[in-house]
């Protein structure tokens, strides 16, 4: 099947999507502007989550601790940039802090050959635990949070500038790292060992590719990508830690990478239209449009999903080993 | 017993070598103290029953079990065997039973795959890869698309792979595990005259098989194994298929089944136009009709994966079926629930033991009543009867010469033959009317299949149909009074057994109806 005919469906909502957006510029520019930026802000902690999933589940590991990598990773790089000041160092701790995160839950899942569901749960209800036993409430960060780099004359372009160009750090290093990540996974060595790893350790390890130390390695880059997810959150979205800030973006970020078909590409157009529904109806309720049911706007973004998972989506197919530890012998 | 001395023709050491190999699994003795030499440009055939030892020997050959005691040679030098690297670093390949090809990667990803022709830095280079596994193919006769998905190949293909990947890590030392087992006859013939030619280029091959047919054929010598032991080493040139027969059982035995002339009565099963999709949504059943009769036995004959299983699952069942109808004593059963069905008078003997046949976990005597614990005697107001089931099963171990230290055991600790016993005495203890047999001796010993074989025999003397589905063409060819071959969801042949033989069979099974 060609490419074409295999993602009509997506390429028929994103031709949609672009009309209407075109559309609404014509009237109202300075909302679709603001709906269009939102759109990535809300998209980018989604899509890092998502990269994470598609590292775990294409090695064979499901990972559902990633909401507990985020929170934890946002809290520690909160804490590190607001002592220190430097938001740099900040954000190396959170990924630093998402990758040793990763490397516990490759330790129960891979080494002790537990439960990969609960060692991810373990994950998750240590990170709510232990942020909130060490939150202080009145941290600030001194420098304030990351700052926007515009991109020199492509800013000033109307609508696509504000939107693409004038940007903060990681949103624009998570728009790099999609088509990087996809080149790795279908492009390179380490992608085919890992594919072959996710679908058939057995057969991976008798060509002599170790299952266990790619596992290991995906599940710590993993952790790092999640990690840069939950420091986007403190650092770059909000300035700030909050108690459970990570909200179920983690969770999400799972939808997410299967509505993506375990695929950067993919999951990334699957985290802009997650992004897109928040944006609209952040904006409607901004505006006070449709006032009078403001639970019926609320309801948009999950409409969306439900509709993009029954009608568009079919069957996806995961990875054939995920879940099972793997043992030689 | 030892292996005497292997004449190779020159003074080389030999190629592979084992020496004092034991290996235990907690207190089972897989292997113990077994010697074997194999010479450079040698076909040598390991010969022997399930469970003789013969898989774990050449695990620990390639690197994949540890052996608890004694080492392995490669040109004379002991080699430290610690895992499948350390084999192809010896240029080892193998051929598994089970193919480890990853069924979504093409042909030449999987055959690269952990020896990746780069670009530098880790980049793949897959035109190249693509280039180099065409060029091998030829080489050796062994052509295969090197850009289709290897899920997308028919076995015989998906085998041509595995050895193509052996070859590019440019193995001189080729074990194939049971290679022959999924093959059709002219498939089986091809694979022999490549391993003539391999062997002709010097390449030492270690080649395992419990059929003697192809042993004497190919090999320039066979080692029998038995229990764990290698029972001893000999020539083609100095024994035939009954000798042979003898070394891997211990005694003399019966190679064929007795069964008297059947009288068939009335048609009990008949499937129409029958239409069903796999697992994959892909037709697997396409358009199947079959009549089996009271008092005979219907073998399906046909290489695994052309819809025997899902023919199977639509019928007891376990799966939704397109179109078409099946019809069990005139009434439609299409659409009923396994239970149902199985309360119809449908006795299942499942593919997979292990996952359809018993339930692992719970006592052989839950097992035993697994399709009629919720009824009387055995559950009265929702209450199991655990003496009415107790007896049950008591009586069942005893007819069925189930060999278990006590009913409260649980399945799973049961050998495979018995494992089989348990699932026969369930299905054809209580009257069926139609038993359909899937793949009924598969990995079980001498002994159990010949157990089965006469029950088998014995429903259908006493009135019942019976569908025999089997990959094994001597199966089939030993019990059938009726055979159909199927090939990609057909029956593409029906006929009496006499009518058919070996030779036509798998023409059928390897190209349906063009190729007779």
């Amino acid at each position: 099947m060609s490419t074409l005919t295999r993602y009509r469906w997506w390429f028929v909502t994103a031709a949609f999507l672009v009309a209407f957006t075109l559309f609404t510029a014509e009237f109202q520019q300075p909302q679709t502007t603001a709906v269009l930026a939102a759109t990535l802000r809300q998209s980018t902690p989604l899509v890092l989550g998502a990269l994470c999933g598609i590292l775990c589940e294409r090695s064979g590991v499901i990972n559902i601790g990633i909401e507990g990598q985020m929170l934890m990773s946002a809290f520690a790089g909160f804490v590190v940039a607001s002592s220190t000041g430097d938001l740099l160092l900040g954000v190396a701790a959170g990924i630093g802090c998402g990758m040793l995160m990763g490397a516990f839950l490759a330790f129960l899942s891979v080494s002790l050959r537990g439960d990969q569901i609960i060692a991810g749960t373990v994950l998750n209800i240590a990170a709510i635990g232990l942020t909130s036993f060490f939150f202080q409430q009145g941290r600030s960060l001194p420098s304030g949070k990351t700052s926007i780099i515009k991109i020199g004359p492509l800013a000033d372009l109307p609508v696509v500038g504000r939107v693409l160009f004038s940007n903060r750090p990681l949103t624009y290093l998570t728009m790099l790292l999609v088509p990087v990540l996809w080149y790795t996974l279908f492009r390179t060595t380490w992608g085919l060992r890992t594919r072959a790893v996710g679908e058939h350790p057995s057969a991976a390890e008798t060509v002599g590719v170790s299952v266990v130390r790619i596992r290991y390695l995906n599940l710590i880059l993993g952790g790092g990508l999640a990690g840069m997810g939950g420091a986007y959150l403190s650092l770059e979205a909000v300035g700030s830690f909050e108690r459970m800030m990570t909200n179920g973006k983690g969770f999400v970020a799972l939808a997410v990478m299967i509505f993506g078909r375990w695929n950067p590409v993919g999951a990334w157009g699957a985290a802009l239209l997650f992004g897109y529904a928040n944006a609209v109806q952040t904006q409607f309720q901004f505006r006070g449009w449709l006032a009078d049911d403001p639970q019926f706007i609320g309801m948009m973004p999950f409409i969306v999903t439900i509709v993009v998972v029954a009608g568009f989506v079919g069957r996806a197919r995961p990875p054939a080993s995920i879940g099972q530890p793997y043992s030689r012998e | 017993m030892d292996d005497p001395i292997t004449q190779s023709p020159t003074n080389d050491p030999p190629a592979l070598e084992a020496v004092g190999i034991c290996k235990r699994f907690d207190t089972v003795v897989a292997n113990q103290d077994v010697n074997l030499r194999i010479g450079k440009g040698q076909i040598h055939a390991l010969l022997g029953e399930n469970g003789a030892g013969k898989s774990t020997l050449v695990n620990i050959l390639f690197g994949l079990y540890r052996a608890d005691e004694g080492e392995v040679r490669v040109n004379g030098r002991p080699v430290r065997m610690n895992s499948p690297h350390d084999a192809i670093d010896h240029h080892i390949g193998m051929v598994h039973q089970h193919f480890q090809l990853v069924p979504v990667l093409t042909v030449a990803e999987n055959i690269v795959l952990g020896h990746e022709p780069t670009r530098g830095r880790g980049l793949l280079d897959l035109d190249r890869a693509a280039t180099e596994v065409s060029e091998l193919g030829k080489r050796f006769g062994l052509e295969v698309d090197p850009r289709a998905t290897v899920e997308d190949l028919p076995v015989g293909m998906q085998q041509r792979v595995e050895i193509l990947r052996a070859l590019y890590r440019k193995a001189d030392i080729l074990i194939l595990d049971e290679p022959t087992a999924v093959l059709t006859p002219q498939e089986t013939d091809h694979l022999l005259e490549v391993l003539r030619g391999l062997a002709a280029e010097g390449v030492a091959i270690v080649f395992i098989t419990h059929k003697l047919r192809e042993v004497l054929a190919v090999a320039d010598r066979v080692t029998v194994m038995r229990g764990g032991r290698v029972v001893g080493t000999t020539t083609p040139a100095e024994t035939d298929q009954a000798g042979l027969a003898e070394m891997m059982v211990g005694r003399s035995v019966v190679l064929r089944v007795a069964k008297t002339e059947a009288r068939p009565e009335a048609g009990v099963l008949e499937i129409r136009d029958l239409h069903v999709r796999d697992v994959r949504d892909r037709p697997a059943v396409d358009g199947l009709s079959l009549v089996v009769r009271s008092g005979e036995i219907f073998g399906i004959a046909g290489v695994d994966g052309n819809g025997q299983r899902e023919l199977v699952e639509a019928m007891t069942g376990l799966r939704m079926s397109d179109s078409g109808s099946i019809l069990l004593d005139g009434s439609d059963i299409t659409g009923r629930t396994p239970r149902q069905i199985s309360q119809l008078g449908v006795a299942h003997i499942p593919e997979d033991r292990e996952k359809h046949g018993l339930i692992g976990p719970h006592s052989i005597a839950d097992n035993l009543v697994l399709n009629r614990y919720f009824r009387a005697p055995y559950a009265r107001r929702g209450l199991r009867q655990l003496d009415a089931i107790d007896n049950e099963a008591e009586r069942l171990v005893a007819d069925y010469d189930i060999r278990t230290e006590s009913i409260g055991a649980t399945a799973r600790s049961l050998s495979g033959g018995n494992k089989q016993k348990v699932i026969t005495a369930r299905e054809l203890s209580h009257g069926a009317r139609l038993l359909v047999a899937s793949q009924p001796t598969r990995g079980i010993d001498v002994g159990s299949i010949e157990f089965v074989h006469q029950q088998i025999v014995g429903q259908r003397d006493i009135g019942v149909a019976v569908l025999l589905i089997s990959a094994e063409l001597d199966e089939i060819l030993s019990l059938s009074d009726r055979i159909g071959v199927i090939f990609k969801g057909r029956l593409v042949a029906i006929a009496d057994a006499g009518d058919l033989d070996r030779a036509t069979i798998g023409r059928l099974m390897g190209a349906g109806a063009d190729a007779a």
